[in-house]
């Protein structure tokens, strides 16, 4: 590193600059976005200077959205609470059913064991269009519509399969022998899986949840023909900014950065469990 | 009671067989060596004991018990792996006391025994750091420590020695054989090095192509080796072979090497006739530079001083290459040339070419 040059430095930072600003300014301009009126948004040029105001995340919070043709209900806050607790529950479902079946199949041999985890990756290459006409019609026959149940389980065909295969990975890169020994050690097959596999998986097991929660948390099409307002998340809540009297810009980016919020959260709490490189160390290589 | 026996024990992964009807046994307190070429199955054998894979064919008994299909953690063995395999996540204190936890022992018993056996091995200092902060030697002490803690009556070491430096590793040689005793364990010690398993062995398992070849004696085994195979593996520098046919003579069976014609003891007079592999030890050649009876011509080609000894390369009349060690004198530097070889006739080990095993001698 320290031969790096002054000019290299440099050149490096302006490109790292660049990038970052591509990336983030969208962000940053819905960021500003948030705190205009629908008026400032749309007046010719468009200008940084503005007077700020937080008449959008007022209109969010309190769910009565003003518009030239009146007063108008809308359900954000309710929406945002269905998202947490549709894309937290998915999760928490598929990790307890994905990490035991993803080290099952890292770790034993069985008939027809790569058929099953194939068929379960097949999921992510069906498009949900495409399921979702008879998933409609089953779940109407089973009372399923309209349900937090219902929507749990059809985002499981989002989570589960992520979850499976990343995790299988790591569960592979573990040396069976670190397992063995602990067994030989005196230890039972279950305590083993916990004490040692899932220790030992758990920067992949964040990443795979982490992954798997922000999917949940971006669907829009499965909650949008399952479930009606009461039931749905941020994504389909969103489309109630598209009102008679116009769109409403000033909500639609303040609804942007307060549903931004948690998965960011999530994200930034998470980093420290994926860059964790547990696995150092631990046999000779 | 053997502490430990296996009876005709098979092993297969998919289609080649690894160890063919293996039976083995070792009494209390007695530490085997199990040697042999990698890839003969000595890692596999040591993994069926322990309960990590599962044999095919055959039982196997700790202490009279049949635990062939008892799970690992109910067999009450100890074992080192060869790759250490420590708990990434855990510190050195928590890898050695794992072997002591699930045997619900209190807190204050576990910090004892561990630090007992910590200081024993001389990895007292480094108990709180993680595996990764060790260096290999105490990685591997490490190991040794977690094997060893919890007094387990079958000790497995799986080649404990291979990973580490040749440093460390003459001096856990010298080491081991102590601590061994001291635990009173039966031990099986895997090993592809015949000068560990001759220095840690009571006896040697010598496994070669999925069988046992040999259980001996160290010293037995490297004088009076059962098969070819056995005798290839022992030594350095290895023995040499010559393919020979004992004739019948007024004076006992006679071997030609080079043209010469040399004297057998009688007691291989049963050899005559046999297609043979005639061996002999490095050491039992002496090189000299006048004839006498009983010598061959050779051409000693180069000399080679090793530390304690110089090893000499020979060229038979007929083209064969032989290799001879000697003791180093203080005596002037081999001349290369012509010289007159001659071995110990009974040093000799004859071989019947056909089925690779050993002639013994017979008295008359």
């Amino acid at each position: 590193m320290e031969s790096t040059s002054f000019i290299e430095r440099i050149l490096r930072g302006a490109a790292l600059s660049l990038i970052v600003i591509f990336f983030l300014f969208p962000i940053f301009w819905i960021l500003l976005m948030s705190f205009q009126t629908n008026e400032e948004i749309l007046r010719i040029p468009p200008s940084l200077f503005f007077t700020p105001t937080l008449s959008n995340y007022a209109a969010l919070i309190t769910g009565k959205l003003a518009t030239v043709s009146g007063t108008l209900d809308i359900a954000f806050m309710k929406n945002l609470w269905n998202s947490v607790l549709l894309s937290t529950a998915s999760v928490a479902i598929a990790l307890a059913l994905g990490v035991p079946a993803a080290y099952a199949f890292a770790r034993f041999k069985f008939r027809l064991g790569e058929d099953i985890a194939f068929t379960l990756l097949s999921f992510r290459f069906a498009p949900p269009l495409l399921v979702l006409l008879p998933l409609s019609l089953y779940f109407q026959a089973l009372g399923l519509t309209d349900t937090y149940v219902g929507l749990i389980w059809v985002y499981q065909l989002i989570a589960l399969p992520l979850i499976l295969w990343i995790v299988r990975g790591y569960f592979e890169d573990i040396s069976p022998d670190i397992e063995h020994a602990y067994r030989v050690a005196g230890h039972s097959w279950g305590r083993t899986f916990l004490r040692i596999a899932i220790p030992l998986a758990r920067p992949g097991i964040a990443a795979a949840g982490l992954l798997a929660f922000i999917f949940c948390w971006n669907n829009f099409v499965f909650a949008l023909i399952l479930a009606s307002a009461d039931k749905q998340p941020v994504t389909v809540g969103a489309l109630a900014f598209v009102t008679a009297s116009g769109i409403q810009y000033g909500q639609i980016a303040a609804a942007i950065v307060l549903s931004v919020t948690p998965t960011l959260a999530l994200a930034l709490y998470a980093q420290r469990y994926l860059v964790e490189g547990l696995s150092l160390g631990a046999v000779k290589g | 009671m053997a502490a430990l026996e296996l009876r005709s024990v098979s092993k297969a992964f998919k289609a080649s067989k690894v160890l063919d009807s293996v039976s083995l046994a070792a009494e209390e307190g007695e530490i085997v060596c199990v040697f042999g070429p990698s890839g003969s199955g000595k890692t596999v054998l040591l993994r069926l004991i322990a309960g990590v894979e599962q044999a095919d064919e055959g039982s196997i008994m700790l202490e009279g018990r049949d635990v062939t299909d008892t799970a690992p953690e109910a067999r009450g063995v100890g074992m080192a792996f060869q790759n250490f395999a420590l708990f990434p996540h855990m510190s050195a204190f928590d890898n050695v006391a794992s072997a002591l936890t699930a045997r619900r022992a209190s807190p204050e018993a576990i910090r004892g025994k561990v630090e007992k056996i910590a200081r024993l091995l001389k990895i007292g200092h480094v108990l709180e750091h993680a595996p990764r902060e060790l260096s290999n030697g105490q990685k591997q002490r490490t190991a040794l420590a977690r094997a060893l803690v919890a007094d387990p009556k079958i000790l497995l070491l799986d080649d404990p020695l291979r990973n580490v430096d040749a440093k460390l590793r003459y001096e856990m040689r010298l080491e081991l054989p102590a601590l061994l005793r001291t635990s009173g364990s039966t031990v099986l010690y895997v090993t592809q090095d015949y000068k560990e398993a001759m220095a840690l062995g009571d006896r040697i398992a010598v496994l070669l192509d999925g069988g046992v070849a040999q259980v001996a004696k160290p010293a037995d085994i490297y004088r009076e080796p059962a098969t070819l195979g056995v005798a290839r593996l022992f030594g350095d520098p290895a023995i040499n072979l010559v393919p020979v046919q004992p004739l019948a003579s007024p004076s006992g069976p006679k071997i030609g090497i080079g043209g010469a014609s040399l004297s057998l003891p009688a007691s291989y007079a049963h050899a005559i006739g046999k297609r043979c592999m005639l061996g002999l030890r490095p050491e039992s050649l002496a090189v000299e530079a006048q004839p006498s009876q009983e010598s061959f011509d050779v051409d000693l080609v180069a000399a080679t001083p090793l530390n304690e000894k110089t090893l000499l390369l020979l060229r038979t009349a007929d083209g064969r290459e032989l290799l001879a060690s000697e003791p180093n004198a203080d005596e002037a530097p081999r001349r290369h040339g012509p010289a007159f070889a001659r071995f110990d006739a009974n040093a000799v080990l004859l071989f019947d070419a056909a089925n690779g095993r050993r002639i013994a001698p017979q008295s008359a």
